[in-house]
């Protein structure tokens, strides 16, 4: 005799998605104006996650929101992340300090594609707070040097002071195994580097196209400029990955909320193969 | 299930049904008549249902009418589903207290409820099913979803009415049910005895019918309770040919006619609410005044709102069209590539509580006969 | 001008153009230097002269009350500075400074404009070469006031 009921049993779920951990900072730092990390460690340990994946933190009584992880994925212990403060529940996040306690549910998400990357140059192209879920890329770029091609590094901002993680680029510079080229919209006389839209950084850098990947993280206009560059510099769209986003409430495909077209970002996403979301992006309000 | 099982109650019976489910620890929901509509509700005895009743049902229509018998389920479906139910329109997801330590999360204590839906059309059926693959199906499972459904005891309806908006032949949901139910119940009026042939669908629905008077059905019962399905299959009211509506959508999200039901649409939102598979939630925060208590609930939410989309100071879909566009493509396509169906049962509810009388059916067929080249 | 000659063909501005027409480019051409800090030219000045980098970085600024010196665009080795001497009134709309000790070929510009009146093929030659830096630039410059990185 046929079950109406599902096999439930095989649906049990070890916990409740929808309940955070919870988490105390460890450390506040200013990262740029109005952008702070916080290095947040959760009561329990403090899970493995994939560079690209994201957080949903919780400021108790504000809400809820979804930040990218931007710290090393090796470093276990501690989770970084680094937050603008936009609106009202990031603003209470960035206000909190050593001790403070917040909450936390993840990671969840795609990740950037490591696996794919080995043997190839890898081009990451970083818009604003893009940087930040591509620093977590970097770190393990960087652990694993020698399984990668040449790395290259354009990184545009607004302005001077907008610029992220400064000594920690400093530091990279002088790695000798990163090209590194920062830009920014405009500046003041007391800035002596390039001036001028990430994009026209492409066509300079210096990597093969043919056995490249290039990893694109930024607001959605800055991308699909980046996207053509890379594709007039030779790259296939299959060989570019970028990070999309939209409003999410739940981050586990309950709440419909972050619904782009087919996929959803938060299961699906965020970083996505640019074939797989190319029609999507040249839409409209979908 | 054989066909030398089905039963026959009489209407005796199906109060005896109430009686069993109640004293097995049930909560026993059904349709009601209230406010000039039916719905679902809580129901104790035959005298609770909207006995002798039909509706009539079209696009932004829907009206009752007294039947000439006294049939207990003569009518289609109203603006309930049994989302009200499995997926509650607001619930408490935990709550948190600051503690000299930190704070301590607690998660909302949900009971396992057992409800018995009563009068579980085929529509249904299938829409419980969809919110099942959406919310118990995947990687991550909805606890609270799971508690009220695992709990949940289904008599299922196979209409004798076809609705004026129903369309579940269309979509291959309906009108019989086949599956996915306890008991299942066909009535038989007219110049007859008023009798149900009843259909098993588990264990639990045979023990249920073993405690309620009833006998084996009759070919000519059986023939009957079949002739009523095809007569309503015969009847529906709208028609929707959706062998090829995934690609016929996403391949005209360009096409004018978004622009044209823009100018009707009113974004009330009223579609989302009254369709048995939409399942899109927000969550909200409260506290008390020193912040030291805070809590999180979720509630039904609308993609038609301008915050649904809300991003980077602004909504992703700001304009009417692109909202319409987005409802109507996530039900009838884009479902597909994430869950593997379609959203969309056929019950027609939609189209009978739009204020404007948008009808699905109608836009599919528009797009379909003026598409580009 | 042997050398001179040299710099200018090898220069990836004149890639591809025919010995012809690089012998009439080139005597208009003349080898420069700017110091850091030193201005290539100044907003209003006549548009006599424009630049092919060879070495070093320019700042293409804007000056405002209140804001002082603001670097819109930077420009680097292989790349051109100054547009406006194609179209009349031929004058500089903004301040060009080296910020780092940069060389460059500068080309006269009434001499350039007045060789390819003369020889229209050379003209074309300078406008299929003077067309892609416009339409690139046009297409930065929008990403450029769409603000993205701003706050919201």
């Amino acid at each position: 005799m046929s079950t109406a009921r599902l096999d439930l049993t095989a649906a049990m779920s070890a916990g409740d998605p929808m309940v955070p951990r919870v988490a105390r900072v460890l450390r506040r730092r200013r990262d740029g104006p109005q952008v702070f990390t916080l290095d947040i460690e959760p009561e329990e340990a403090a899970p493995a996650f994939a560079p690209g994946q994201f957080n949903m933190l919780t400021a108790f009584g504000v809400g809820e929101v979804p930040i990218s992880l931007s710290g090393d994925p090796a470093e276990l212990g501690y989770l970084v992340h680094t937050i603008r403060a936009v609106g009202p529940v990031s603003v209470a996040l960035t206000r909190l300090g050593p001790g403070d306690v917040l909450g936390l549910r993840g990671p969840f998400g795609m990740g950037w594609p490591m696996l794919e990357a080995a043997g190839r140059d890898v081009v990451i192209v970083a818009g604003g707070l893009g940087l930040a879920p591509l620093r977590s890329a970097l770190y393990r770029l960087f652990a694993e040097r020698a399984r990668y091609g040449k790395i290259v590094l354009l990184y545009g901002t607004r302005g001077p002071s907008d610029i992220l993680f400064r000594r920690e680029i400093e530091s990279w510079r002088r790695r000798l195994d990163i090209e590194i080229e920062v830009t920014v919209d405009h500046a003041g006389s007391d800035w002596r580097g390039h001036v001028g839209v990430v994009t026209t950084l492409i066509a300079r850098a210096d990597f093969d196209p043919l056995h490249a990947i290039a990893l694109v993280c930024g607001p959605e206009v800055m991308m699909r400029f980046a996207i053509a560059a890379l594709g007039e510099a030779g790259l296939a769209d299959d060989a570019i990955y970028l990070s999309m986003e939209r409003n999410m409430k739940c981050a586990v495909v309950f709440c419909g909320h972050c619904q782009f077209g087919t996929v959803f970002i938060c299961r699906d996403g965020p970083v996505f193969r640019y074939d797989r979301v190319r029609s999507l992006l040249a839409l409209k309000e979908i | 299930m054989d066909s030398a099982q089905q039963a026959v109650v009489t209407t005796g019976g199906v109060q005896a049904l109430f009686d069993t489910l109640k004293r097995r620890g049930y909560r026993v929901i059904g349709p009601i008549l209230r406010d000039g509509a039916i719905i679902y509700d809580d129901i104790t005895a035959l005298e609770d249902l909207p006995k002798g009743w039909t509706d009539e049902q079209d696009g932004g229509h829907y009206r009752l009418h007294r039947r000439d018998d006294e049939a207990l389920f003569g009518y289609a479906v109203g603006p309930h589903s049994w989302k009200k139910f499995l997926l509650p329109a607001t619930q408490r997801l935990w709550s948190a207290e600051r503690t000299e330590h930190g704070v301590a999360v607690t998660p909302e204590p949900h009971p396992i409820e057992r409800f018995a839906f009563v009068g579980v059309r085929a529509c249904d059926l299938n829409a419980i099913a969809i919110q099942d693959r959406v919310l118990i199906g995947g990687a991550q499972v909805d606890p609270r979803y799971q508690r009220r459904r695992q709990g949940a005891f289904i008599v299922a309806l196979n209409c004798g009415v076809a609705g004026g908006t129903c369309f579940c032949v269309s979509m291959h949901t309906g009108p019989k049910a086949t599956g996915g139910y306890d008991l299942a119940l066909t009535e038989l009026i007219g110049d007859r005895e008023h009798c149900f042939v009843v259909d098993v669908g588990t264990d639990e629905g045979s023990a249920v019918l073993a405690e309620l008077p009833h006998r084996s059905a009759t070919s000519e019962e059986v023939a009957a309770a079949d002739a009523v399905v095809a007569h309503t299959s015969a009847s529906m009211g709208r028609v929707m040919h959706s062998d090829d509506v995934h690609d016929l959508l996403l391949r005209n999200l360009d096409h004018p006619r978004w622009d044209e039901v823009a100018t009707r649409c009113l974004t009330c939102g009223n579609c989302t609410l009254v369709c048995p598979t939409c399942f899109c939630t927000t969550v909200e925060e409260s506290s008390n005044l020193d912040g030291s208590r805070t809590s999180r609930s979720q509630r039904w939410d609308s993609c038609f709102t301008m915050d649904f989309s809300y991003i980077h100071g602004g909504s992703v879909r700001p304009s009417g069209r692109s909202r319409y566009r987005q409802w109507m493509t996530h039900k009838l396509a884009t479902w597909w590539d994430q869950f593997g169906t379609t959203g969309c049962v056929g019950c027609g509810r939609c189209i009978t509580w739009c204020p404007v009388g948008i009808d699905i059916t109608e836009e599919v067929a528009a797009i379909r006969s003026t598409e580009p080249q | 001008m042997e050398g001179l000659e040299r710099i200018v063909r090898e220069h990836p501005f004149f890639a591809g153009l025919q010995d012809a027409f690089l012998s009439l480019v080139h005597t208009c051409a003349k080898n420069v230097r700017f110091e850091a800090g030193q201005y290539l030219f100044h907003e209003g000045e006549p548009a006599d002269w424009f630049y092919l980098l060879r070495h070093g970085r320019v700042a293409l600024q804007v000056t405002a009350p209140g804001r002082g010196a603001v670097t819109f665009q930077t420009m680097t080795e292989g790349e051109v500075v100054g547009l406006s001497w194609l179209i009349p009134p031929y004058r500089w709309t903004y301040d060009a400074k080296a910020i780092e000790l940069t060389r460059a070929i500068a080309m006269d510009a009434s001499c350039l404009r007045q060789k390819c009146e003369t020889d229209h093929d050379l003209g074309y030659e300078m406008m299929k070469r003077f067309m892609p830096v416009l339409i690139q630039r046009l297409q930065a410059t929008r990403l450029q006031i769409l603000d993205v990185y701003g706050t919201p």
